[in-house]
Order: C-alpha cells, then structure tokens, then sequence
C-alpha cells in the first residue's frame, strides 16, 4: 500500500500536536517552522530565548523527551507527539528544575539572563542523567550554551552545588543591605523565564520591519519601482528610505560629532548600513528575499584599514573631517624628549588589535508605536533618554513626546548605547499608524552594530636604573569605521589612561581616531583602554625585565600614591588602592613563580607555563563632561516606598545594588521597596549604563534622595537624626530615646508624583576640563585592580590554555560581593577572548561559528579578592567595577605568554597560527644567531 | 514557495525525492543554519520519520551505520575499538544540542571541509549506500565526496547506511581536533589514526587529516611508510617521528578566519605524529 504522506505547502499551516511542560498543545504552524519560534510565538513561551538560529549559542536549548536540543534547529513537524520541556517547565520538573533555579539565584549564576534558560535547561538534562557531575562533566553538560556576561565559573558552581542549596536568604535588617551577597532583585524573573527582553513582548496587530543593507564596503545606490514591489508583494505595508524621515536624517552618540543617517541619500559608506526599511506582515517578511528588492548598488572602492584612509589619495568620508581623522586627543606632561636621553633603560614596542564583537546573547530587538502625535519604543538599550533625544530630532517632535521603555537588555558591554532597531521602528511606525517590531538575526546583529575599535600602537618608555619610570611616549591609532559613534570616547580617554596607574613625570600620549568605510565602532567595555593597557603593561614587564627587577615590584614601586600626581596632574589622595592590588597579589606570584619555574624544569614535552601580570586604572563616568543622574523615591500611603531607578540593569546588577543603597541610606529594609524601572514616562534621566558610573553615579545619587527622604520623615516626626524608622502598614514610625512618634500616613496630601513625600535628588560627579595638554581632572573616581594570570602553551601548537586568573580589584566598597565577582569574572572570560581569540573580520565570519567567544570550558577558576579603600565621593566609599574587570586579564595573559616561552605576539588576538609562527621566528633567530 | 514532505517509510521517501528536486532535512543541524534570513523556496523532504534507518546494526562482516543515526547514538552503541576515533569525533561535534541531533550521514553528505566525521570513518574505509527508486548503490567514502561541499549523491538518492568492513576491529584509533576554543568549535585541523601493530610489526596503519583541504585526505605515503615496518625503538621513542612534513603532499590548507594555512600543515603534522603516538601507546 502507497501512503500519501503528511504534505504541505511550507507556508501553509498544518495542525501540530505536541506535549510541552506537561500540557497537550496543538499548535497551527508552518511544518518547517523553527520550533523555537513555535515555542515564543505559537504558545507565548518567551522564555527559550533566540540567539543565532544556527546551534551556535545553545540559547534556545529545550528538552525534547529528555534530551536536550537546540529548538532553532528542528522543525515544528519533528517535534509532533514528543515531549517538549522549556523554562516555563523546570520549576515542576523533578528532581532538578526547581533547585537548579534556586542555585543559579543563590550563586549569582544569571547577570542578563538572556542564557540563563538554556543554560538551566542544559543543565537540567545533565543532572537527569548524572545527579552528582564532575567539573569536566558540568562543562560539557553546557558547553553547547554560551554566555557572554558570567564567565561561566559561578553557573557550574551553581550546578555543581545544585544538590546542596541553602535555605533561602532572609531579608537583611534595616541599615544592613549595603555589603551583603544578596540575590538579585529580578533574579527570579531571569531564572523562571519570565523575564521581557527587547524580542519578547508583541503588541497586537504588530507589523514586522526588515531593513535592505548595503553588500558592499561602499557603495552608490538606485532604487527602483518600489511602488511596484510594495504592489507585487502583498502584505507589505510600507517601505522608507531617507525621504521618509520626518525630522533630521541624522544621529550619533555625540550631539557634537553626530553623522550617521537613519538611511543614506545614495551612498553607504559600510556593509551592513541600512538604506530602506521595509514593514509588513509576518508572513510577507519571512517569505520576502532581501536581494529582490528595487535597488541598484554600484560598488565603489572602499577604505578598508588606517592606512589606506590617512593616504594622502584617500577619499574624505565625512566633508568636514580632513584626513579622515575624526578626532585627535592630546595628554602631555613634562618633557618627554628631553626625559629619554636621562633614561638608563628603554623599552619599545608596536602594537595591533582587532575588531572585537560585544557578542551579548540577545540580538537587539523592540517595538514602536504611534501614540496620537508621539512614539513610544520599547526596546532593549542601554540609554533611554539618549534615544529619547536622537529620536525626537529623527521625527521632529519636541523630547517629551517619545517615550523610551528600555526592557531588560541581554547583555549590552556598551554596543546597546548606540542606536539599532529604534531609528527604523520610529520611522516606520510614524508613517503607518500601526504598531511594528523588529528583531535583528544574529548575521544582522554582527554586521552592522558597533565592534571594539581595533588600535595600532607605538609607544616608548624609559626608566632610572633603581627602576622608576621616567618617561612614556605613547601613540595609538583607532579605526573608528564609517561614522563618529563613540570614536570621540576612546580617543580621549585613551590618552589620559596610557600611562595605567603608575607615576610617570614626562608623558606624551597622542591618539587618533580614523574613519574608515567599514561598521562602526563604538563603546565596548573599557573605551580603548584594555588596547592600551595590552601595550603598556607588557611594555613595564620588558623594562623591568631589562632592569632584572621583579615585574611585580616594579609595578609597586611605580604605583601612583598619595604624592604622586596622574598624568593629568590630578592627585588622588588616599583614594588609590591600586598598591593594595599588588600587595595583595605578592604572596600568590611568588608561589606561581616558583610553582611554574618548577613545572618548566621538568617539563620534556612541548608544554610550557608562565605567570603574567598586568595593573589597571578606570576614571567612572565620562571625561571631564557632565554626566549627572537623577533619582526619585517616594513614600507612598500604604507605607512602602517606590524607588524610580532609571540605571538600566543590563546584567550587571544596577537594580538591585541602587536598592541596596537606597534601603540602607533610608534605614528602610529592602522588601519595603517597590522598584519602578527606566522608561522615560515614570524615571528620571540616569544616564547611560557605561563607563563604569551607575553605581558611582546612580548610586551616589540615590543615597542622597533616600537620605533627603529620611530627613523629611523624622522632620515629619519632629525629631533630629539618631532615630530609628519603621515602615509598618499605612504609617511610618519614628524611635527617638524609647519615644515612638506615628505618622499616620493615609492623613497625609499626596504631591504631584502620587507620594505623602517625593525625594529627588541630582548627582553630578565633580571633575574639570582638560586644558589642551590634557591637564585637568576628567574624572572624581578611579577604580583600579591587577591580575595574575597562569597559562599553560603547547609550543608544539601554539595553543594556550589558561589555568588559573586571580584578579585583585580596588572596589572602594563592595555593596554586593556577588555581583562584584560576576563583573570580575565575565571581564576576565572577555579579556581572555580578546586576548587569545577575538576577531571580527568585517564581510566574513558574521556569525558565532566563525566569530569565536570563549566557551564554558576555556574559563579558569577565578579568584577574586577585592580590595575597599574608600572612595570620599561614592556611595557608601563605593567605586565602578564594570570595565575595570576586563582591561588586564588580556595584558596579563601576555606577559604571561612571554614568561612561558619568550615571546611576544603583537597582533593580538594571539591566536594559535600567531603564536606558532612567533615560536618558529623566534627559533629561526636564535637559530642565525647561534 | 515549495512543499514540505515528510515521508514514513522509505519507498515513500524515495517516491517522493523521484519526483521532486527537494532538499532533504533530517537532524536538522547543518539545513536550517544554512538557511540564514532567506526564505525556503524549494520541496523540502523531511527523512527524521524513517526511524529505521536509525540503528547501528553490528553484524558479522560489517557494522552498519544507519542514515539517521545521531552522534549521539554512536556514542551510546558500543562498538569495537577502531571506532574510538569516530567515537572521538562524535564527543567534539558541536555540543550535546548538536549531537542529540546530528546524523554522521547528514554530515558526510554536507561535505564540509571541517566535516568531523569525515576522518575517523575515512581510515575505516566505509562504503556508502545511496538508495534511490533506480536501486541501490555502494560508493567506497574516500570517492563520495568529491569537493567542498559536493558529493556523489543524486538528488533523488538517500544515504541509507555508512557501511564498515569488520577487518580492524581490534585496531586502536584516535581522533585529535585542534581549534581555538573547547566547545562548539570549527576545527582549524583533526586527524585521525587506525594502528593494527602485531607481532611488533604495523599490521595496518591510516592516517587521515581534515580542515587542511577542499576534502579530508588520507595520508597513503606515510601510511605505505609504516606498514610492515618494525615498531623496534618506537615503543620508548614514539611512531610520530617518522612522520615527515614530506607525508603531508596530499594537503592544501587555506587562509580562513581560524588560521593560516601555513599554520594549518604544521599542525597537521604535530597532530599526525601525536595520534600516531598515542595509538602506539594504546597497542
């Protein structure tokens, strides 16, 4: 008997029957329908997460009858009469679900929580199988999921320790939040899946954008009939290009450098860059082929790297920006050239970075819709009000007509900041009147957002025979792609770190940063710095080394104190515990040393070990320019206090560190806190989540409000400080000398924000223009910290495996150790990717494949020690620790590869063929020369 | 915009793929990255419901792989020692996700050049079976696939079966995969070796190198090298040394995003000594 099987048209939609979480579902579905996509839009299932829709990232991991897989990778068909377990699922899962959730929440294992679902249900299957695993076993049990913020070690502890997890956490007494691990506040969303990013909510009726990129570097373009295409292509309801924008084609981070256009007039100056958009329903988008659409694309030549862009023939990107350079900054300090000829010891060096990709797990996605004559966006970001003002000047309409709904951002490292998805759904959703959305693919992500700027550097240093430095010259550099982004950022900043954390009488530190006509790059994790910190701190090593001073105590006796001005002339007090750093790393380097010396002795194979070490500086907050936040709460009739808290938490904790400021400044306990997150209707500005300064910032701010809160309470009471406030049902009541004076709230007139009281106060961190050499006080807050970094290179290979990082921060006060550590430890994991494996090659490789991030077993343990030597400006002494974590993990890995084998690979990454072809240069040297 | 099929029982399958020019889906891993943002505009012909072609049958001359046995189901089945290195392979394929879904054939029939598969079968010196309404036939691996990304396989064919010859069993085999990082990782370049030593002579020896050319090859003059020869002094000093960058002709490695391919044939030979070596140690 010939059957007919099941056949259908791949559009059409067949009734599929499946089981998920328990429960029979059948689902009207294309049968080739990724399931994943069956899962979130289908059955409202948000939390399988999407990341690469190639089996990349394991994101999207569920179980099918057990086993995990990869949900992108199977279709809606295959998945007929099984049974499909997601996040929504593990909490009744026996015996593992619920207590894996537990352990994640209790060890800080989710800081986005855009892995988090996979990495549960990953680790889920694992334990079924093998309830008590090895570390080796943990790994490979989630080494098909990636993550980009945790550095893994704290989510194979949680799974490790998934068996044996303690009691939940009480909530700390009154005036006893600030210091404590305490669970995340929107943890338990991250961990249930329940959590909204910038994919997973859809307004009904919502339309769906796809933007038309140019293939090309550069290129000039024609559209065609595209009146035709929108008629030939039923359900597409619009297409727009740069006559549709309403108000000024043109954006960027910085009002004063802003240049890149919502959609170029006829020329794209990078592959990637949107030149039309176009809206329509679901099944139109999915089924429209991108290379069909009316345009023609003439290819031009293109600057493809510095060189090609600072020649004399180059054509100009930008009309106003001659030579390409969009920027020069500047730090000198005493005498450089007259400093050398004084030095004993020199040391030189030239190096190359490359193009890194922030790589976070959730592509940038959102929503907008017009509101009568106003927008709303709901999107993932890292800078609500930032948005807010580019996208009022794109539409035309004044600032307080669009309104910003950041969701939570699945990790952001400075990418988030600029502008995506929102430019496209604004123009789109003005000209519709229909709410539309947008989702990049991972390949749309990678191709067309911000990268890491890639630095070529040349500097110099001498210092005195006893070994203090005397002199840096210092010049970087910077392919800053085809529009400004944060290219004005790294430029400046880069210059007034050069120098790391250590005194240096005559300094000259000049960068550039170029245009180029590839993506642009922008913020990412430490604006330059870790680029300048890989030259600098291997360039102290080989002066130390020619020295035959101890790398450690060279650094030490270099370090900035009290005495010893920056080189912007700035003195930091007692607030440097940048030597504290060092000391405390003296005891473990001696033991690395002498531990790896041995191990190389013996060593008969091709396996050699070395020991690095690099230091590290971070002023928190912008460069000498204002960047205040602002912060509100309320006391509210029922007794509970709502804390406005604008500083986007994209993964590294801001919500939950502002509480635990704000509970202990207001001696209120942390569960009498109802937390009102960033949109732009209900939250005060707090700036960008970047450089390091929400905690400073936010923080500081937030302390003063609850304290100006505290006093207009006991005022209320008619009491002075010194006494003791309890929040109770509908009242607050003051203790003063075993007095208790009870306010009766629900007596009390309500202001105009709905509070008995509203606090709100501003925080600008104090600090000075730069003169023009750069002299001045660009930042009121330095973090600073060191790693000690041991490797393990196969010669033979040129591999590196990295065994152990033990990382020492200065973190002024550390509010919340767990946070802190996984801060420390997701900086570390993106500074090894950087240093041994990152590197974007624009055109090719727009994928998580190519494009490689560390995995769960490339990451050492990490150990952290954190160092509190008070800030007098942060919150409660505290200071930044966000970029702080990842700028020496990658020099001190170098230096470490130096001490294994001697050599030194200067176009970082320094990936195996580098490597190897470094040995085998310098084998063929020693070779001549012996 | 094309049909999606998905076919029962293999007549049906075959039937279908007769009248079609379809792509056939089965695990799923390498068909839907693929993909990318574009539409699916041809006949899909999804094979995942002909589960009989999902065992491993271990038989008296052969052992045959099924066309939909998954990596995973090859490290479930217990199979004899000169499969360590398919076993191997099957243990670095992408991550657990990718295994629990990938199928050896789908990957031979891919042809990727980093194909993970592709070496440790090679120096088994399988057979594939292409069935399709014409009949069947059985095409020796190492002529299958012919190009980066291109095999003999008809359109209108399935590769059933990947059959293995039991003349090795009690070989010992080892695979070695070197990329840049630990999981879900691209190989920049894998070997795997067969040894049969016996009476202290190598008995057989295959060497196969992967990622270091449009096709995975087989080093057949390092393998004439060192068989029949004395293993003598190898025992203490290691069979890798005799493997010389002059065995290696059959390469040609290129530049990629992972790595040069000057790179590329220096590690090939630093991992063709060491597999060598490691086999040795496990006679």
């Amino acid at each position: 008997m010939v059957t007919t099987p099941k056949s259908s048209d791949q559009s059409a939609k067949d009734t599929i029957v499946f089981s998920v979480n328990g429960r029979r579902v059948a689902v009207s579905a294309s049968p080739l329908e990724r399931l994943s996509r069956v899962l979130r839009g289908d059955l409202g299932l948000t939390g399988t997460k999407v990341g690469c829709d190639a089996g990349d990232c394991g994101a999207c991991t569920v179980l099918l009858d057990g086993e995990a897989v990869c949900s992108c990778l199977i279709s809606a068909r295959q998945a007929e009469g099984h049974e499909i377990t997601t996040v929504e699922g593990l909490q009744q899962r026996l015996p593992f679900g619920a207590r894996l959730q537990q352990s994640f929440l209790a060890h800080g294992a989710a800081q986005c929580g855009a892995c988090t679902p996979g990495m549960l249900v990953a680790a889920t299957a694992l334990l079924d199988k093998n309830s008590n695993p090895s570390e080796d076993q943990v790994m490979d049990g989630i080494g098909g999921v990636l993550c980009r913020c945790t550095g893994y070690r704290k989510i194979i502890t949680a799974i490790l320790e998934a068996g044996s997890i303690a009691a939940p956490q009480a909530s700390p007494r009154a005036g006893a939040a600030v210091g404590k691990r305490l669970v995340r506040i929107d943890g338990k969303k991250k961990v249930e899946g329940t959590e909204i990013f910038g994919a997973d909510e859809v307004p009904a009726g919502a339309l769906v954008v796809q933007a038309i990129r140019c293939p090309y570097n550069r290129a000039t373009f024609r559209f065609g009939d595209v009146e035709a295409f929108i008629r030939d292509n039923p359900g597409i309801h619009g297409v727009f290009t740069a006559k549709d924008v309403p108000g000024k084609n043109c954006y960027g981070v910085i009002a004063l450098f802003a240049d890149q256009p919502v959609f170029p007039k006829n020329e794209a100056l990078f592959r990637g860059e949107p030149v039309a958009a176009v809206a329509g329903e679901v099944e139109a988008i999915e089924s429209l082929d991108p290379a069909r659409f009316p345009v023609t694309w003439d290819q031009l030549p293109a600057l493809e790297d510095i060189d090609a862009a600072l020649s004399p023939e180059a054509p100009q990107l930008h009309a106003n920006r001659e030579g390409n350079v969009l920027v020069r900054g500047r730090v000198v300090r005493g005498d450089v050239d007259s400093a050398f000829p004084q030095a004993a010891v020199l040391a030189e060096g030239a190096y190359e970075t490359s193009f890194v990709e922030h790589a976070y797990i959730e592509p940038e996605a959102g929503f907008a819709r017009r509101v009568e004559d106003g927008i709303e966006i709901q999107a993932c970001t890292q800078s609500p009000y930032m948005d807010r003002g580019d996208i009022a000047a794109i539409l035309g309409i004044p600032p307080e007509r669009v309104r910003i709904i950041p969701t939570a951002v699945g990790g952001g490292f400075g990418s988030k900041l600029d502008l995506s998805v929102q430019p496209l759904l604004a123009v789109a959703a003005w000209h519709l009147g229909k709410p539309v959305r947008m989702v990049y693919s991972r390949t749309e992500s990678i191709r067309s957002t911000t990268k890491r700027h890639p630095a070529r550097i040349r500097l110099r240093a001498g210092c005195t025979r006893d070994g203090k430095l005397l002199a840096l010259d210092f010049a970087a550099d910077f392919n800053t792609g085809a529009y400004s982004s944060w290219g004005p950022t790294v430029a400046a900043r880069v210059p007034v770190h050069a120098s790391g954390p250590y005194y240096v009488p005559h300094y000259r530190a000049l960068t550039r940063a170029v245009h180029t006509h590839l993506v642009p790059a922008g913020a990412f994790r430490g604006f330059g710095v870790p680029q300048a910190a890989i030259a600098q701190e291997q360039l102290y090593d080989e002066l130390a080394d020619r020295l035959g001073m101890d790398r450690l105590d060279f650094r030490i006796l270099n370090a900035l104190d009290e005495s010893t001005p920056t080189v912007t002339g700035q003195l930091l007090g007692d607030a440097s515990g940048f030597r504290a750093c060092l000391e405390a790393l003296r005891p473990k380097w001696h033991v690395a040393r002498k531990h790896t010396a041995e191990f190389n002795s013996k060593a008969a194979g091709s396996l050699r070990r070395g020991v690095g070490i690099a230091g590290m500086w971070y002023g928190c907050g912008s460069t000498s320019l204002p960047n205040p936040s602002t912060m509100r709460i309320g006391l509210k009739r029922d007794g509970r206090i709502a804390l406005h808290q604008g500083a986007v938490d994209i993964g590294q904790g801001s919500n939950t560190i502002i509480s635990q400021i704000c509970a202990d400044a207001l001696g209120a306990p942390l569960d009498r806190f109802d937390l009102i997150s960033g949109d732009t209707s209900i939250t005060p500005d707090c700036g960008k989540t970047s450089a390091s300064r929400q905690t400073l910032v936010s923080g500081r701010a937030v302390q003063m409000a609850a304290t100006q809160l505290r006093t207009a309470i006991l005022g209320l009471a008619r009491v002075c400080k010194d006494a003791t406030i309890q929040f109770g049902e509908g009242s607050v009541i003051v203790y003063k000398n075993d007095q208790a004076h009870e306010i009766i709230l629900s007596e009390l007139p309500l202001d105009q924000y709905g509070y008995v009281i509203t606090s709100e106060t501003t925080f600008d961190p104090p600090t000075s223009p730069l003169d023009q050499n750069g002299q001045g006080t660009p930042y009121s807050v330095f973090g600073f910290g060191a790693h000690m970094v041991e490797i393990e290179v196969d010669t033979e290979l040129g591999t590196v495996r990295v065994l152990k990082v033990t990382a020492a921060h200065d973190v002024g006060r550390a509010i919340n150790p767990t946070l802190i550590e996984g801060q420390i430890e997701g900086g570390v994991a993106q500074g090894l990717g950087m240093a041994l494996m990152e590197e974007f090659f624009p055109g090719r490789g727009e994928n998580l494949h190519d494009y490689l991030i560390p995995s769960a077993g490339d990451i050492p343990p990490v150990e952290s020690i954190l160092i509190e030597c008070p800030s007098p400006i942060g919150p409660f002494g505290a200071k930044g620790i966000g970029e702080q974590a990842v700028i020496p993990t990658a020099p001190a890995i170098l230096n470490a590869l130096h001490d294994a084998i001697g050599i030194r690979v200067t176009k970082i990454p320094a990936t195996p063929d580098r490597v190897r072809a470094a040995i085998l240069a310098a084998a063929e040297k020693k070779g001549k020369r012996g | 915009m094309g049909l999606y099929l998905r076919p029962t029982t293999l007549d049906e399958a075959l039937r279908l793929l007769a009248q079609e020019k379809a792509q056939i889906l089965s695990g799923g891993t390498d068909f839907y990255p693929s993909l990318g943002d574009r539409p699916m505009r041809e006949p899909v012909v999804d094979i995942s419901g002909l589960g009989a072609l999902g065992e491993i049958s271990v038989e008296a001359h052969q052992i045959r792989i099924g066309g939909l046995a998954t990596w995973t189901k090859i490290l479930q089945t217990p199979l004899p020692r000169c499969f360590d290195a398919l076993k191997g392979a099957a243990r670095q394929v992408g991550s657990i996700q990718i295994q629990n879904r990938g199928t050896v054939a789908g990957n031979l029939c891919n042809a990727s050049p980093a194909a993970d598969g592709v070496p440790p079968l090679l120096v088994l010196d399988p057979e594939v079976e292409l069935v399709s309404q014409e009949g069947t036939r059985r095409i020796p691996l190492a002529e299958f696939i012919v190009g980066n990304r291109k095999t003999q396989r008809r359109a209108n064919e399935i590769l059933t079966g990947i059959l293995i010859p039991r003349t090795l069993d009690d070989a010992a085999s080892t695979f070695l995969k070197l990329g840049a990082r630990r999981y879900l990782v691209i190989s920049i370049a894998m070997v795997a070796v067969v040894l049969q030593v016996d009476n202290s002579r190598i008995a057989d020896c295959r060497v196969a190198v992967g990622s270091c050319s449009a096709v995975a090859q087989r080093l057949h003059g390092l393998e004439r090298a060192l068989i029949g020869s004395s293993i003598g002094s190898s025992v203490r000093d290691g069979l890798g040394g005799r493997a010389k960058v002059e065995h290696l002709a059959a390469l040609s490695p290129i530049d990629d995003v992972r790595a040069t391919g000057k790179y590329r044939l220096d590690a090939s030979l630093t991992l063709v000594r060491r597999a060598l070596d490691s086999c040795l140690g496990n006679c």
